[in-house]
């Protein structure tokens, strides 16, 4: 049997199910949306608005996961200490949570019974109340992309060689210079991937929204509300296809920055 | 511009309790090339650590340059140089990039940093290397870009551990004459960690040698292979033969024996190898000791022969071997 054909029957499978899982719904979805969907979207401002802040939300949720995940992720990559185990174990904890129980968590620290507000309530103040906001859907997504994040940037950091921290101290940079010049420049292609990953998830995630509040106005909100409870099937399907199409591309400038290693 | 190194009382225990150097006192000249010799774990780079500033000695342990207490002064604030073995190199800055990086944090004005980068590029054989990625670069041409970058700023002391150990046997030979060169031309003060004994008898004016976080002997090339300080120093430094002679053991160079065939001699040959300049034979006598002798590649005997074994040189005195503990 020649190479070529041999090769074209062990990929067939693989074949097979992409077609019929990924590419047939996609295409259907696609068309589904019909000129009319398409027209709607387009033209109604309130689902560019949901798109804005989605968008918003999921860059905002990568700033500030990078961040925190970038100084947590060093510091556990190199100091070892006693509980250190322990501390990473609670870290990456909300791998294992649905959206929905992040919601719930959120909700316990800045719903309206929560603990920010009791504590703001109990120092005099009004009661603080943030969990049905996007601020509290960030703090959500914020808290659920943390765990990824940080064991992608603590590989990284581990594979880092400390000569070269070492011999950037040595000529005279200070931990700032070392950060700007050394750290930060050898972990960007995991950084970028890790960002791109956080990025997608944050667009995409329902479950953290669903359970913070109906009139969070994010994409995959407005696609639940337009299919299950107005039947309006054309919408959805242009918003999916929408949400799907913005998201890849995002993640296409990310892979171009970092030169292939993003997902 | 060189500075004196002294080192008081400088020990290291590591958080585990394990002792990576003894408590000990060393005083390096200004200028002195200063090689630290051993096999691996013997602290010789804990020792440079220490005196970079990358390491805090035990309490009561300091660290002086030019009389200057530098103990608590950290590696960025010292202004010493470094190169490792792994290079080091930042790869995301061109070579030009790499060897300006001390200049440039420490804030030398952008022209001047040119010209020194200039300076350093022709001095160190680059010329016109300036522009490449680090990735395009030989092992030689790395190893040449970290020493200029470690330089351009003007160190104090320039710290070296193991530079040329990544190397093939031919570049590390022509890179160490280069580098003696250059430290004689700089005439700064220079501490070289290797575990090479023919790198270190050829780059250093003294050589410590150490042994399980202490420094065996100390001195120059000549004193620690002609009389070496104990049975360590004479099996590290050069090769050595435990000899049986009526007035006790004796350590004995390969060099320093010489061979003769004879029915009723004590040694027979169990092997030649040619080896270039010498022929390394190698004895055994009834007891079944054994015996390597370096001779001339002149009428060697061959496997089996009898031959009988004759000093041609002086047997070593080591402590050790004169005082029987």
């Amino acid at each position: 049997m020649p190479d070529r054909l041999r090769a074209a029957l062990l990929i067939a499978p693989a074949l097979a199910v992409f077609l019929a899982f990924f590419l047939v719904p996609l295409g259907q979805l696609a068309v589904a949306g019909g000129a009319g969907g398409y027209t709607t979207i387009l033209t109604e401002p309130r689902y560019w608005r949901s798109l804005a802040s989605t968008l918003l939300v999921a860059a905002g949720t990568t700033a500030i996961t990078l961040a925190i995940a970038t100084a947590v992720g060093l510091f556990l990559a190199r100091t070892r200490f006693p509980g250190r185990g322990t501390l990473l174990a609670l870290l990456t904890l909300p791998l294992a949570f649905p959206g929905v129980v992040v919601g719930y968590l959120v909700i316990m620290l800045a719903g309206r019974q929560g603990l920010v507000a009791n504590i703001s309530l109990a120092l005099g103040g009004d009661r603080i109340v943030f969990a049905y906001s996007l601020s509290g859907l960030l703090l959500g997504y914020v808290y659920f992309s943390i765990p990824r994040t940080l064991l992608t940037v603590m590989a990284a950091a581990e594979k880092l060689d400390p000569r070269l921290e070492e011999a950037a101290r040595s000529l005279g940079a200070s931990s700032f210079g070392v950060l700007r010049d050394v750290l930060l420049p050898g972990l960007a292609p995991a950084l970028t991937a890790a960002g791109a990953i956080c990025f997608a998830t944050a667009t995409g995630a329902f479950g953290t929204a669903f359970a913070l509040a109906s009139r969070i106005d994010v994409l995959p909100m407005v696609i639940y509300t337009e299919f299950t409870l107005q039947a309006n099937l054309a919408v959805a399907a242009a918003l999916s296809f929408l949400l799907g199409l913005a998201t890849w591309a995002v993640l296409a400038l990310a892979r171009g920055a970092s030169g292939g290693a993003a997902a | 511009m060189s500075v004196a190194i002294r080192l008081a009382g400088c020990g290291r225990t590591w958080p585990g309790g394990s002792i990576a150097l003894h408590p000990l006192d060393l005083d390096i000249a200004a200028g002195e090339t200063l090689v630290l010799l051993g096999p691996s774990g013997c602290g010789k780079t804990t020792l440079l650590r220490l005196i970079a500033g990358l390491e805090a000695p035990d309490a009561g342990g300091r660290v002086f340059f030019d009389g200057e207490d530098v103990t608590r002064l950290p590696i960025e604030r010292r202004h010493v140089g470094m190169v490792f073995q792994s290079y080091a190199l930042f790869p995301n800055m061109d070579v030009a990039g790499n060897i300006g990086y001390g200049l440039r944090v420490r804030g030398v004005a952008r022209a001047a940093a040119r010209r020194r980068v200039d300076e350093m590029l022709a001095m160190m054989r680059l010329d016109g290397l300036g522009g490449r990625r680090i990735e395009a670069l030989s092992g030689g041409q790395r190893q040449r870009v970290a020493l200029a970058r470690a330089i351009a700023p003007r160190p104090r002391v320039l710290l070296l551990d193991e530079p040329l150990s990544a190397l093939d046997a031919r570049l590390r030979e022509q890179l160490r004459q280069e580098i003696d060169a250059l430290l004689r031309s700089l005439g700064i003060t220079a501490v070289y960690v290797t575990h090479d004994q023919a790198e270190a008898m050829a780059l250093g004016d003294r050589i410590a040698a150490m042994e399980k976080g202490r420094i065996a002997q100390i001195g120059t090339g000549r004193d620690l292979y002609h009389r070496p300080a104990n049975d360590f120093v004479a099996g590290f430094v050069g090769d050595t033969n435990r000899l049986a002679t009526p007035e006790g053991e004796r350590l004995v160079r390969p060099e320093h024996l010489a061979l003769r065939r004879s029915a009723t001699g004590g040694f027979t040959v169990v092997q030649a190898t040619f080896l270039g300049p010498v022929v390394r034979v190698l004895l055994r006598d009834a007891a079944g000791r054994e015996l390597r002798a370096d001779v001339p590649d002149e009428d060697v005997p061959a496997p089996g022969e009898r031959v009988a074994v004759l000093f041609q040189g002086r047997s070593l005195e080591t402590e050790a071997a004169a005082s029987p503990a």
